[in-house]
C-alpha cells in the first residue's frame, strides 16, 4: 500500500478523529458507550454504513445533479442502515436490543453525511472506501475507549468480567456519566495536543479555532450564517 | 389512552425522559447552538414546531401507508424522506405566509433535517406503538423538553464564557459537556414523580 493510501486511513483514526478532533456524532457517542461491547457494536455498524455508502456515492458522483445531491446521499445511507438493521436483528439480537433506537438513527449521524459530502463525492471509489474504513475505525476506537472507561468505573467490569476491587459508581453508566466522561476525555485530549504542540515548538490551537459540536458537520454553514446574523443583530 | 395517562406522558417526556439529558437525542445542536440565549431559544422553538409536525406526518405515513402495504421495514427510509420534504415545505410556506415568523425561525429550519431528535421521536412513537393522540403529546412534551434544556444550557454558557478560572483545555465544548452532565444529574431528581 502506498504512502498516500495509508495516510487516508490514519487521517480518520488520528488527525481527523471524528469524536475527539472533529467533535461530531455526539449522540451515539454518549448513548452507546455504557459498555465496551455496545461501543464496539455501534462503531462496527457505523463503519459498515460509512464504507458502503462512501463506495456507492463515489460511484454515483458523476451522475448525481448537484442540486439534489443531499437527498440522494440520504437515501443511499438510509438503504444501508436498513440493511445493517436486518443483519443485526438476525445475528446479534441482544446487541440490537441494547442499541435500540440508535441503529435507525445512524441515518442522521453527521459523520456519515459529512464524509459523503466532503470526501466520497469528490474522490475515487478505492480512496472513498479507505476513507470510510479509516473514519469508521477512528469512531470505533473512540467509542470503545469511552466504553471501557465508563464500564470499568461505572460497573466494575470490562467486557463483562470483573476487574476492579472498589465499589463502582453507578452514575458513570447513567446519562450524566456519559456527558461528564466525554467532557473530561475531550479536555484531556486537548491538553495532550497542546503539550505535544509545545514540545514540537508549534503554537497551540487557539480556543476560537476549535470545533464546537457541529462545527465540522455538513450543516455548519447554516450555523455559521446564523452566528453571523446574531453578530449583526448585536 | 385516558386523559390522565396522556398528562403523565406529557410530564414524563418533558422532565423524566428529557430528550437531551436522558435520551441523548439532538446533542449536536445542544452543543453547537447553545452559546447565546437568543439563538438557543430560536432553535428550540423551531424544533418544537418541526417535531410536532413531523410526528404527525410520520405517524400517518407509518399507519396508513407502510402498515397496509406490509413495508414496515422501510420506516427509516420513508421517515427521513418525509421529514426532509416537510422541512423544505415548511420553510417555503413560512417564507410566503408569515415572514415575521420566518425571520425568527427560518434560519434554523435547514439545520433540523439532520437533527436526530426529530427522527428519534418519530421512531420512539412507532416503537412504543402510540396512537395519534399519544404520539402528538409525546412529540410536544419531548420538544418542549428540548426547548427547556437548550435555553437553560445557553443561560449557563453565557456566564461560563466570562469565567477566567477555567483551564484552557476545558474551555468551550468540554466544559459544556460537563455542565450538561451536572444538569442531567439535576433532572434525574424528577425520576420519582412518575412511576
Amino acid at each position: 500500500m502506498s504512502q498516500s493510501k495509508l495516510k487516508i486511513i490514519t487521517n480518520g483514526i488520528l488527525t481527523d478523529n471524528p469524536t475527539f478532533v472533529q467533535c461530531i456524532g455526539l449522540c451515539p457517542t454518549l448513548a452507546t458507550t455504557t459498555s465496551v461491547a455496545n461501543g464496539i457494536g455501534m462503531g462496527i455498524a457505523a463503519t459498515f454504513v460509512l464504507t458502503a455508502s462512501n463506495i456507492v456515492i463515489s460511484i454515483l458522483r458523476k451522475m448525481v445533479p448537484d442540486e439534489i445531491r443531499i437527498p440522494i446521499f440520504i437515501v443511499v445511507i438510509a438503504g444501508f442502515v436498513t440493511v445493517i438493521e436486518f443483519l443485526m436483528k438476525g445475528f446479534t439480537p441482544e446487541l440490537n436490543k441494547s442499541l435500540g433506537i440508535f441503529i435507525p438513527l445512524i441515518v442522521v449521524n453527521c459523520i456519515i453525511l459529512a464524509r459523503a459530502e466532503a470526501f466520497a463525492s469528490k474522490n475515487g471509489v478505492f480512496d472513498s472506501a479507505l476513507d470510510g474504513i479509516g473514519m469508521g475505525l477512528g469512531f470505533t476506537i473512540a467509542l470503545s475507549l469511552l466504553g471501557s472507561v465508563r464500564e470499568i468505573l461505572g460497573a466494575g467490569t470490562w467486557m463483562g468480567t470483573p476487574v476492579v476491587s472498589f465499589d463502582p459508581a453507578m452514575l458513570i453508566v447513567l446519562a450524566p456519566g456519559g456527558f461528564i466522561i466525554l467532557g473530561c476525555s475531550m479536555g484531556l485530549f486537548r491538553a495532550i495536543q497542546a503539550r505535544a504542540a509545545k514540545f514540537k515548538g508549534l503554537a497551540a490551537t487557539p480556543a476560537e479555532a476549535r470545533p464546537a459540536g457541529c462545527g465540522s458537520c455538513l450543516m455548519a454553514k447554516f450555523c455559521q450564517r446564523d452566528a453571523e446574523e446574531c453578530k449583526e443583530a448585536k | 389512552m385516558s386523559m390522565t395517562e396522556l398528562f403523565l406522558l406529557f410530564i414524563s417526556s418533558i422532565f423524566v425522559h428529557n430528550i437531551l439529558l436522558s435520551r441523548f437525542l439532538g446533542c449536536c445542536p445542544f452543543m453547537g447552538v447553545s452559546s447565546k440565549l437568543k439563538t438557543a431559544q430560536g432553535m428550540g422553538a423551531a424544533v418544537v414546531f418541526v417535531i410536532v409536525l413531523a410526528s404527525l406526518m410520520t405517524w400517518l405515513t407509518y399507519n396508513y401507508l407502510l402498515v397496509p402495504l406490509h413495508l414496515e421495514y422501510l420506516y427509516t427510509l420513508s421517515f427521513i424522506l418525509v421529514i426532509a420534504a416537510l422541512v423544505q415545505f415548511v420553510e417555503l410556506a413560512l417564507k410566503k405566509l408569515n415572514p415575521v415568523l420566518y425571520k425568527s425561525l427560518g434560519i434554523f429550519l435547514p439545520l433540523i433535517t439532520t437533527n436526530c431528535a426529530v427522527l428519534g421521536v418519530a421512531v420512539l412513537n412507532m416503537n412504543e406503538g402510540y396512537g395519534l393522540a399519544a404520539a402528538l403529546v409525546n412529540a410536544l412534551g419531548s420538544s418542549l423538553g428540548f426547548l427547556l434544556a437548550i435555553s437553560l444550557m445557553a443561560g449557563i454558557r453565557e456566564r461560563i464564557e466570562n469565567n477566567d478560572g477555567i483551564p484552557d483545555a476545558l474551555r468551550g465544548l468540554p466544559m459544556a459537556l460537563i455542565t450538561a452532565g451536572l444538569m442531567s444529574i439535576a433532572f434525574m431528581g424528577f425520576n420519582g414523580i412518575i412511576k
